[in-house]
């Protein structure tokens, strides 16, 4: 049968038997073969509230490429892999951004969102259990708040506050030298500077400095034991993960600290509603030791909002945090 | 060649049509089925892309071609180019009521026996605009959810085509799109202004013929499938330019034809009550959507997003205050100001329906300068939606990654500007013809004159501020 032979009643069915056909099918073949392909992990991201990642759990062996569709459902997000130092991405919204990870070593690997899209965005985590390979005999170290024995759940109000913000450029003017449990930095991280304080006035090499010298010795102490890349590298990392809730300024007062306080559970009615710490207040502040802060960090702070960074930050990028902080307390103000 | 003459309008000022059906491959053209089909398909396929994206695609309303094409694309092109120049054109290859039609007629071209519908009449109680004046006020309230998300935009259409296949199945011809498409009866009162028209040549013709099968129907074609007889035709508000009149008229009495702006706006002949409140309601929408959509006013828009929520049920209220109680009620006590201004013995009903489509040409300018900012502000959505149609990472045209710009800039508002005060100067001068028609003069013209005044101040409030 020859095409003359057909209507052109039945040449137009079969023109719309092929739109109403092929269009659909199209777009549902497409839709399936970049959904449903084993080359490649869609991950969906939506905000805290409606569900963040979606799959939040991915599997993966050492050495193969996993390979990850990642696409925002709903407003700006970011993806990046815990402890790891390859750039974040950026997910603009409805866009497919495509990455390949690889794992050398067995574990469970936490990725989560670097963009502040919610006042939930820290919540908008997943992990990539990784198998396969010799897994890493790696030591077990116990937190150092741990070993210190140290409660970062409890009150730590200071036992001293100066009466003039201490400056460590003065303090390194002085040219006292610490005596012996002030020098190192695990001297410091361990003792909150308020004890510090306490000890170093007692101390007689302090004799005939006035308080505010010996609070100048403490911010010294600080900034002798840290270095200019630490406090870039905790300035960047506070700028990107904490300014949001604790403010720019350290002051507790970040763009999103009151929707947290609104987005406070229930269970905590009745209680003082999380608001972020103030960096800024040294009463709280210079009773805290370094050890305390970077636990805080690690750990989270139970029931408060304050996120567990502990399977993001590597131990020293932890560190360059904590050492940040007290520029809050003991650097310069402009 | 063209047939160009100059018959004498009812107002009396000389006017010329441009029979283009007198043109021997133009009206081959249109009298073959085949290129009308071939635009229809290309809708279906644009239609079913569009559903089907929708429901599968990204939920994001920036990225997904349902959001992007319809409601940025397809509904500037409507409100700036088809409707102001070519009228209800669009009906004539719009994919909605397409497949309901197919089904009733039993064929895609030609007739070919007796249809598969029932075919029963429309009820009576349900003609005219008040059904479809009520269908657009309540797809307007949920115009914000609709416009931003893809899934809401592709139900919504296939909720429109289903419908359109029950009521084409169970009534005659094209009454879904005549009583009941939300769309229709908006594009209807803005074709009065297109300079497009179709037309009987003469009346006397159609008289004579018997068997008057441009609306019965013939081997040749339909009989009129939106139930309007041509001869009887004086306005575009009920032709959908199906261009079926145009294949059964065996006397060639049927012609298309270029004409003035706005020609069917008469300001002897009163409109129906339906089609005043229409008019009435349209502006009322167009000021309120500039002010939701285009405003500084972030709060309205999530208000008007976040629809069975308090402060959704706060903007319903105020946009049915607006539409349907406030701009009406204004343009009533407007017309009644001039009634007793010019001393004129004139029932209030009467006044409404006389100057209602004065407003025809505001309304038009409104909603084009509300859709060209709107298009502006979003048109670079386009290209990445078009680069990655269905949101999987494709790059078809290398324009995936393309950021948002919006273009125009103080321009744009200038353009806004000038399209609202050309509507209004229009409007204002068929408002004094109206006026003079019914003997009040300036008297009678000059509340109506402050009413829309006020509807331009609105606009032009948001459009600059």
């Amino acid at each position: 049968m020859g095409l003359r032979r057909l209507s052109s009643e039945h040449l137009a069915r079969i023109a719309l038997a092929l739109v109403a056909l092929v269009v659909p099918l199209a777009v549902s073949v497409a839709w399936w073969g970049a959904n449903r392909s084993t080359l490649a992990v869609t991950i969906h991201g939506r905000v805290s509230e409606a569900g963040g990642w979606l799959p939040d759990t991915l599997a993966a062996s050492v050495g193969s490429p996993l390979q990850l569709r990642l696409v925002s459902d709903d407003v700006v997000h970011g993806f990046a892999v815990g402890r790891s130092d390859a750039d974040p991405l950026d997910l603009p919204p409805g866009q497919v951004v495509e990455t390949t990870l690889t794992f050398d070593q067995p574990g469970t690997y936490t990725f989560y969102c670097t963009r502040w899209c919610g006042p939930n965005h820290w919540r908008m985590r997943g992990v990539i259990v990784v198998s396969g390979g010799s897994p890493a005999v790696a030591e077990v170290v116990d937190p150092l708040y741990e070993s210190l024995g140290i409660d970062i759940d409890a009150l730590h109000p200071a036992s001293a506050i100066p009466r003039v913000r201490p400056s460590a450029e003065r303090g390194e003017s002085l040219g006292v030298e610490f005596p012996e449990g002030f020098r190192s930095r695990s001297d410091f991280i361990a003792r909150p500077p308020a004890e510090t304080w306490q000890s170093l006035r007692l101390d007689s090499s302090t004799r005939g400095l006035s308080d505010s010298q010996v609070w100048d010795l403490v911010a010294y102490q600080w900034r002798s034991t840290t270095t200019d890349g630490a406090l870039q590298e905790g300035q960047s990392l506070f700028a990107q993960n904490c300014a949001a809730c604790h403010g720019e300024s350290g002051g507790g007062d970040g763009a999103i600290a009151d929707a947290i306080s609104a987005a406070a559970p229930t269970h905590l009615a009745g209680n003082e509603p999380p608001s972020p710490a103030d960096f800024t207040d040294p009463s709280t502040m210079l009773g805290a030791s370094s050890a305390l802060l970077q636990g805080k960090i690690l750990r989270g702070g139970m029931g408060t909002g304050m996120p567990y960074w502990g399977p993001i930050l590597t131990d020293a990028q932890l560190w360059s945090l904590a050492d940040y902080l007290w520029t809050f307390q003991f650097g310069e103000t402009s | 060649m063209a047939e160009a003459r100059k018959p004498r309008s009812a107002s009396g000022s000389l006017m010329t049509h441009v029979d283009l059906t007198r043109l021997p491959f133009v009206r081959s053209m249109l009298v073959a089925r085949g290129p009308q089909l071939a635009v229809q398909l290309a809708a279906v396929a644009g239609l079913l892309l569009v559903i089907a994206s929708g429901l599968l695609g990204t939920p994001v309303g920036s990225r997904n071609p349902a959001t992007v094409l319809v409601w940025i694309a397809w509904w500037a092109a409507l409100m700036i180019v088809a409707v102001p120049f070519f009228g209800r054109l669009w009906c004539g290859v719009c994919p909605l009521p397409l497949p309901g039609e197919w089904l009733q007629r039993g064929a895609l071209l030609r007739p070919r026996g007796r249809g598969r519908g029932l075919g029963l009449p429309w009820p009576r109680r349900l003609r005219g605009l008040w059904v479809q004046n009520a269908a657009f006020v309540i797809v307007a309230l949920f115009s914000l959810p609709v416009l931003t998300q893809p899934r809401l935009t592709a139900l919504l259409l296939a909720g429109l085509v289903l419908v359109a296949i029950a009521v084409s199945l169970v009534f005659e011809r094209r009454s879904f799109c005549r009583y009941l498409c939300p769309v229709g009866g908006f594009i209807g009162l803005y074709a009065q202004a297109a300079p497009l028209e179709v037309r009987v040549r003469d009346p006397r013709v159609c008289a004579d013929h018997t068997t008057k099968t441009c609306y019965t129907g013939s081997a040749d074609g339909y009989g009129c499938p939106w139930q309007v007889f041509p001869a009887t035709l004086t306005s575009n508000v009920s032709c959908g330019v199906c261009l079926e009149c145009l294949r059964t008229c065996p006397l060639d009495n049927v012609a298309i034809r270029l004409r003035p702006m706005g020609a069917d706006l008469r300001p002897s002949a009163p409109v129906r009550i339906d089609e005043a409140f229409k008019s009435l309601v349209l502006i009322g929408s167009a000021l309120v959507y500039a002010i939701v959509l285009l405003g500084p006013s972030s709060a309205l828009r999530a208000a008007a997003a976040a629809v069975g929520s308090p402060s959704w049920l706060v903007y319903a209220a105020g946009f049915l205050l607006v539409t349907v109680v406030l701009v009406p009620g204004l343009f009533l006590a407007a017309t009644s100001l001039g009634r007793s201004a010019a001393r004129r013995r004139l029932s209030a009903n009467e006044g409404l329906r006389r100057f209602a489509p004065a407003l025809v040409p505001l309304g038009l300018a409104a909603w084009a300068a509300f859709s060209l900012g709107f298009v502006l502000t979003n048109v670079s959505y386009i290209l990445p939606v078009l680069s990655d149609p269905i949101g999987l990472g494709w790059d078809l045209l290398g324009t995936t990654s393309m950021p948002w710009t919006p273009v125009g800039g103080t321009l744009a508002s200038w353009a806004l500007v000038a399209i609202v005060l050309a509507g209004l100067a229009w409007s204002s001068r068929h408002i004094r013809a109206v006026a003079e028609n019914l003997t009040g003069g300036v008297r009678m013209a000059m509340p109506v004159w402050g009413f829309s005044f006020l509807v331009t101040a609105g606009l032009l409030w948001v459009f600059v501020a």
